[in-house]
């Protein structure tokens, strides 16, 4: 948990104010981010696909700042998120986004695979529970190289269903191993609604059979989620092993540009869009609208920038197609 | 005749089958309400319901076992990968299992499913979500695989598949999805194992899977406004393979050149070479076979390296050229 100078207001006795301002710029920075790319998307300065994550801020708001600059993350393909909140730089994040050179992935990635290694972010995933095997790597190398370090693997409800979830828990679990397993439900796999691709109430419930600490929050109160993680962080960090958290939360756009969306109604996600996790903070912080609007007006600018810079760098050389591929 | 799209003519091949045999059912992600991925199998719920038209948790394994299991005990399953790259995720099912159960059991049991896979690049889908990996399963004995080209092929394929009594590995193209040429509106099967030679010529003998078919078609009319006539061979089913069109035009023009997207090394552009080595076209060629294939890289994300990374047109025209003017 980050220090604070004593006289700083902790909100809900756990976060400092200036974090908590710091955190609320990032939710409206990556929605503002999606809604560029959701822009740029339209008017073909981008191809391919991509996630959006608008209307689940919350989590990775509460889940950044609860770990270390030293920790590892693994991200999920909505994962723009919590790029941000690991500290990810704009600019170099939307130039991946555009394919350019200048890109954390030197545009070959895109918003699927981005990753900055350097800062122990292990990449975004394109394989649903992809991450989640790799991060009993993580967790047994860390065990090994006896750091302190923990391992954030981020995942979805649909994750969960994979073969790949079941053997890296257990793995995890049954080594100990520093690892924090968060996943996202934002009650959809794509079309499929969680209650049609689970027979238990909550994903949260499978931590028992792996004999490990599962809990259901509410993904779009960030000190619920950051509580939770920190205190998963905390357990790790001192050899107690892993813990499953469940966010709860709702994906407000279409899973992926094809979307039609004719698997729920719109008065659904209307209930939904009234649990703004932005919102909320706001209101915890006691920012009023008019704050708001002053804070969405520098993300809109530093977006811009950030476009700016990316539609200003070079494209990939063809001739280094081959790089990059074997070390 | 009536044109359909390459996806309208899968669509319409499953209906088809699915109305004429109970036994046929679809089982795959989000081939529901959704529609798949890419659309394939839109409106095929309303007609056949959540019995017959099956969304599936992401869980690719299960579905893979899903087919092979049903199809054992009697069932025609049509499971569907999503992307193609997420077979991966159902290999050890398809290949340890599905592949080799009739065999292990001594040639008692049938194991009839075809499994849908939408492959290939061209759509900014990046690394995980753009392999062509067909070639992998060409080299398991037990599995068929099927590689349609266009919308007529498209159907007459997967209802060939359908009626097939193996486990067959259908590829599709997901850039082809929205291509458009002419489709009986009858059922109708094109055996599987027979190549398809789409275009004649003299000066060279160019065997195209999938999506390259058309590009060499393009190519080949480039090509003739200079005088050079590309012979055009789809092989259709890369497994069994019918060798035989491929060997005659090899003779007739002495000259091959083989257009896949995969990636070169392993890919199925060996085998092919092989083929036509070990035949008695070796004896009437008057130039190395050459191979153009998808570089031996993942792909990549942004636009132009993507574009670079398998074969386009332009390649094409130019191989080929270099190839009948000896300059190899
Ligand atoms: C192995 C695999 N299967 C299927 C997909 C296609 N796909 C991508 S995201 C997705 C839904 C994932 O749902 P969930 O895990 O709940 O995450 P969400 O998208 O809701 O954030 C699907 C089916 C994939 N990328 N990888
Ligand atoms: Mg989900």
């Amino acid at each position: 948990m980050p220090t604070s100078s004593k006289k700083e207001k902790l909100i809900e006795g756990v976060l400092p104010e200036s974090k908590a301002h710091e955190l609320l710029y990032k939710m409206v920075l990556t929605r503002a981010f999606e809604e560029n790319a959701e822009e740029m998307y339209g008017l073909g300065k981008v191809h391919g696909t991509m996630h959006l994550s608008i209307g689940e801020e919350g989590v990775a708001a509460g889940a950044g700042p609860a770990l270390r600059p030293s920790d590892y993350l693994l991200n999920t393909h909505r994962g723009h998120g919590h790029f941000l909140m690991w500290g990810g730089d704009l600019n170099r994040m939307m130039a991946e986004f555009m394919g350019k050179e200048a890109g954390y992935c030197r545009g070959r990635g895109g918003s699927m695979h981005i990753a900055d290694v350097e800062s122990n972010n292990l990449g975004a995933q394109g394989i649903v529970a992809g991450n989640l095997p790799i991060s009993v790597g993580v967790g047994l190398s860390i065990q090994m190289r006896k750091t302190d370090q923990v391992v954030l693997t981020l995942f979805g409800d649909g994750a969960a269903n994979e073969g790949a979830f079941h053997e890296s828990l257990n793995m995890a679990s049954i080594w100990n191993l520093p690892v924090i397993y968060l996943c996202e439900n934002n009650q959809y796999a794509m079309s499929m609604a969680f209650e049609r691709a689970f027979r238990v109430e909550q994903v949260s419930e499978r931590a028992a059979a792996y004999g490990m600490k599962g809990l259901t929050v509410d993904g779009n109160d960030v000190i619920a989620v950051y509580k939770a993680v920190s205190e998963a962080a905390e357990q790790a960090r001192k050899g107690a092993g892993p813990t499953l958290i469940e966010a709860i939360t709702y994906r407000w756009k279409g899973h992926s540009k094809s979307d039609r969306q004719l698997y729920r109604t719109r008065e659904e996600v209307k209930k939904w869009m009234e649990k703004d996790p932005i919102k909320r903070f706001a209101a915890k912080l006691d920012v009023d609208e008019a704050g708001l609007k002053e804070i969405e007006k520098k993300a809109k600018e530093e977006i811009r920038k950030a476009v700016e810079f990316a539609d200003n760098s070079p494209e990939p050389d063809v001739n280094t197609i081959l790089e990059g591929i074997y070390a | 005749m009536r044109e359909l799209s390459y996806m309208e003519a899968l669509r319409e091949a499953m209906r088809q089958a699915m109305q004429k045999d109970d036994r046929v059912f679809l089982i795959g992600e989000d081939i529901g309400i959704y529609g798949g991925a890419f659309g394939v199998s839109a409106g095929l719920l309303d007609e056949f319901g959540p019995k017959r038209i099956i969304d599936t948790p992401i869980s690719e394994a299960g579905i893979a076992g899903a087919c092979i299991g049903a199809a054992v005990t009697g069932m025609r399953p049509i499971g569907e990968m999503q992307f193609s790259d997420f077979v991966v995720i159902a290999m050890e099912q398809l290949v340890m299992q599905g592949a080799k159960m009739r065999f292990m059991f001594g040639g008692k049991a049938e194991v009839p499913f075809v499994m849908r896979l939408a492959g290939g690049s061209g759509t900014g889908a990046a690394a995980q979500h753009s392999e062509s990996l067909e070639n992998w399963f060409v080299h398991v004995p037990g599995l068929k695989v099927v590689m349609p080209s266009s919308p007529y092929d498209a159907k007459g394929l997967l209802l060939a598949a359908i009626e097939d009594n193996n486990p067959i590995m259908f590829f599709e193209h997901k850039v082809l999805y929205k291509t458009k040429g002419p489709v009986p509106e009858e059922m109708y099967t094109i055996p599987l194992g027979q190549s398809h030679v789409v275009r004649e010529g003299k000066d060279l003998t160019v065997v195209a899977t999938s999506i390259m078919v058309s590009r060499a078609l393009e190519a080949a009319e480039q090509l003739s406004k200079e005088g050079i006539e590309l012979e055009i061979i789809d092989p259709r089913t890369l497994k069994p393979l019918d060798e035989k069109p491929i060997i005659e035009s090899v003779i007739k023009t002495g000259k091959a050149l083989i257009v896949h997207e995969a990636v070169k090394t392993g890919g199925f552009g060996g085998e092919l070479t092989a083929v036509i080595m070990e035949s008695e076209a070796f004896g009437y060629l008057d130039a190395p076979v050459k191979r153009l294939a998808g570089l031996d890289t993942p792909i990549p994300y942004n636009r132009n390296l993507e574009y670079h990374a398998v074969p386009q047109v332009e390649n094409i025209v130019e191989e080929a050229r270099k190839l009948v003017k000896g300059q190899y």
